[in-house]
């Protein structure tokens, strides 16, 4: 059993004040994920680059140099963040052996606070998927139980944050990808507004509803990530301002007057009634501490998934057509032409998950389909954002649970595409919506880890963050 | 809608230079169907009055200057994940 980090804040203090080492960090970070191997969450170390940065880092604390915001403070990224150190394969055989030739803008902006990668973390295959079973190489185990999934795409990431293999990770959330697998594995899982933190460096999936965010085992440390890596990039045009009083200093709030609209649709007979309790108990503790619950109803979110599983497989068969084996990644050796090159190249590469949604993907796209599928998935989007404009006209949050049911056994949903699908089914509604939503441990759902969701409009992120540290005050009292 | 057939999922996949085994077909072809079967509720929405949503935050004509950014990566950078190199150039299986 490995022992839980101090706060970031509190950690960053004692390397500054030189009471610890960030190379002393960094070896604690790399002893707990050897002691944690059995669980799978890493795919490769950045070990190397990691030792060196961290003495750099010392060198100039000793020099008198203020390091950053998140000095010597290791972090692991999920595996579709180019970083330098090791390959970066998405957790795909078709990326096998490539080594990023840049680092993504968030890593950037993260070492330049100071912080130092040590691994990269599992996924599904391109972040396809809602269990991490579906990564080429193996599945990670969730560690309150390992015989259970650790949620999707980013189970490698929480299961390192639960594992305490460093104090923060990086997940990507394109339909639920960073929480679902907090909620199953009681972490803090941070998906912000669209477009708050630069996607340039992330391998894409779906481009209009790709988000990247942090997960950690508390909120305040999620808001200092995010802090760090939010704001305008000049590599990724669909980047917008930061709040003008960024995201790291935030406090608890009084939760008197505040209106929290709980989703009806969320707490129907299809949810487990321990999630459902869950979720209750939560509220209970929302009201009591002067909170205002209101019953909200929205009928669309009940479209969301479908509205999801088209626009999205569009994007992706249009975002995975890069991988053609001419330029980077597997290239097939038997080819005798190009087209052969294509084809054999990412017929051996890609997993089945990818070529599910390529071939979806290309059908809801392709000619005498595309009004009937994409145009008209595109219309109900707006539905639903009408329908979140409308709700946040009467409450300031949205609260419910984030997945049906807690995390569900290997192998149970492998087998059914659809039903892996429904997982999302919470989810999927904040990413259409381009709006920020954390996912905050609560109580236990049969013994099992249970995230309670909260959304915000879009750009409140600063106001989601005070009002879940506030939540996160009561439910640990 | 009518359902996919095999011969429309192996169309599919040759437009995504996909290649897929009579195993694979199979399996696809079934799960592709039940997964159009489930999103097929949305005609059934009233979208009238509605315009499609393509993107959420709002941007429009996000221009910068004209000026070439030293992005910090040199060619040799970028060329050294090629499958096959010659010199500079991306080497190639032939065309024809």
């Amino acid at each position: 059993m490995t022992s839980d980090w101090p706060a970031i804040k509190e950690l960053v203090t004692s390397v500054k004040d030189r009471k610890v080492s960030a190379l002393e960090l960094v070896e604690r970070s790399l002893n707990n994920i050897e002691s944690s191997k059995e669980y799978k969450a890493i795919i490769s170390l950045t070990k190397e680059r990691a030792i060196k940065r961290a003495k750099e880092i010392d060198k100039r604390i000793e020099d008198g140099e203020d390091v950053g915001a998140l000095a010597g403070i290791p972090f692991i990224a999920k595996d579709n963040f180019l970083v330098f150190g090791n390959e970066t394969t998405a957790a795909s055989n078709i990326l096998k052996g490539f080594n990023a030739p840049y680092q993504s803008t968030a890593i950037e902006r993260l070492e330049n606070a100071g912080a130092i990668c040590v691994a990269k973390a599992n996924l599904d295959a391109f972040a396809h998927g809602s269990s991490t079973e579906n990564s080429d190489f193996f599945t990670t185990l969730n560690p309150s139980d390992k015989t259970r999934v650790p949620g999707g795409s980013s189970g490698g990431s929480a299961a390192a944050v639960m594992l305490n293999m460093a104090p923060f990770a990086l997940g990507t959330d394109t339909g639920g990808s960073i929480r679902l697998p907090a909620t199953f594995c009681g972490a803090v899982g941070y998906k912000p507004t669209y477009g708050l933190v630069s996607r340039s460096g992330v391998v894409a999936m779906a481009s209009s509803t790709d988000t990247i965010g942090p997960i950690t085992k508390n909120v305040e440390d999620s808001s200092i990530v995010l802090d760090v890596m939010s704001g305008k990039d000049d590599l990724d045009s669909t980047t917008i301002d930061i709040d003008n009083l960024g995201y790291s200093n935030i406090a608890s709030v009084d939760l008197k007057g505040i209106k929290f609209g709980i989703i009806s649709e969320f707490m129907t007979e299809g949810v487990d009634d321990s999630v459902k309790q869950s979720i209750n108990r939560t509220i209970d503790l929302i009201k009591s501490a002067g909170g205002e619950i209101v019953p909200i109803s929205l009928p669309s979110q009940s479209l969301a998934l479908a509205v999801y599983y088209i626009l999205v497989p569009a994007e992706i068969s249009s975002n995975l057509s890069r991988y053609d084996g001419q330029r980077y990644g597997f290239s097939d050796s038997d080819a005798k032409d190009l087209d052969s090159s294509y084809v054999n190249s990412r017929s051996k590469g890609f997993g089945k998950e990818a070529k599910r949604r390529i071939i979806i993907g290309t059908h809801v796209l392709s000619s005498g389909y595309y009004d009937a599928y994409y145009k008209k998935a595109q219309l109900v989007r707006t539905k639903i954002i009408n329908e979140f404009n409308d709700a946040f006209s009467k409450v300031d949050f949205l609260i419910g649970p984030t997945a049906p049911y807690p995390a569900f056994k290997i192998g149970e949903n492998i087998n059914d595409p659809l039903k892996m699908y429904l997982a999302d089914i919470m989810t999927v509604g904040a990413s259409l919506a381009g709006l920020p939503a954390i996912v905050i441990p609560t109580f236990k759902a049969d013994n099992l880890p249970n995230g309670l969701q909260i959304m915000a409009p879009q750009k409140q992120d600063r106001k989601l963050l005070e009002i879940a540290k506030s939540i996160e005050k009561e439910i640990k009292k | 809608m009518a359902n996919l057939t095999s011969e429309d999922v192996l169309k599919l996949a040759q437009l995504s230079k996909l290649k897929l085994t009579e195993t694979e077909l199979k399996e696809f072809t079934n799960e592709v169907n039940e997964i159009l079967k489930y999103v097929e509720q949305l005609q059934k929405v009233d979208t009238s009055s509605l315009k499609p949503t393509n993107q959420v935050n709002g941007l429009t004509n996000v221009m910068r200057k004209d000026d070439v950014i030293d992005y910090g990566v040199s060619k040799d950078d970028l060329l050294k994940n090629l499958p096959n190199r010659q010199d500079d150039y991306i080497k190639v299986r032939r065309v024809l």
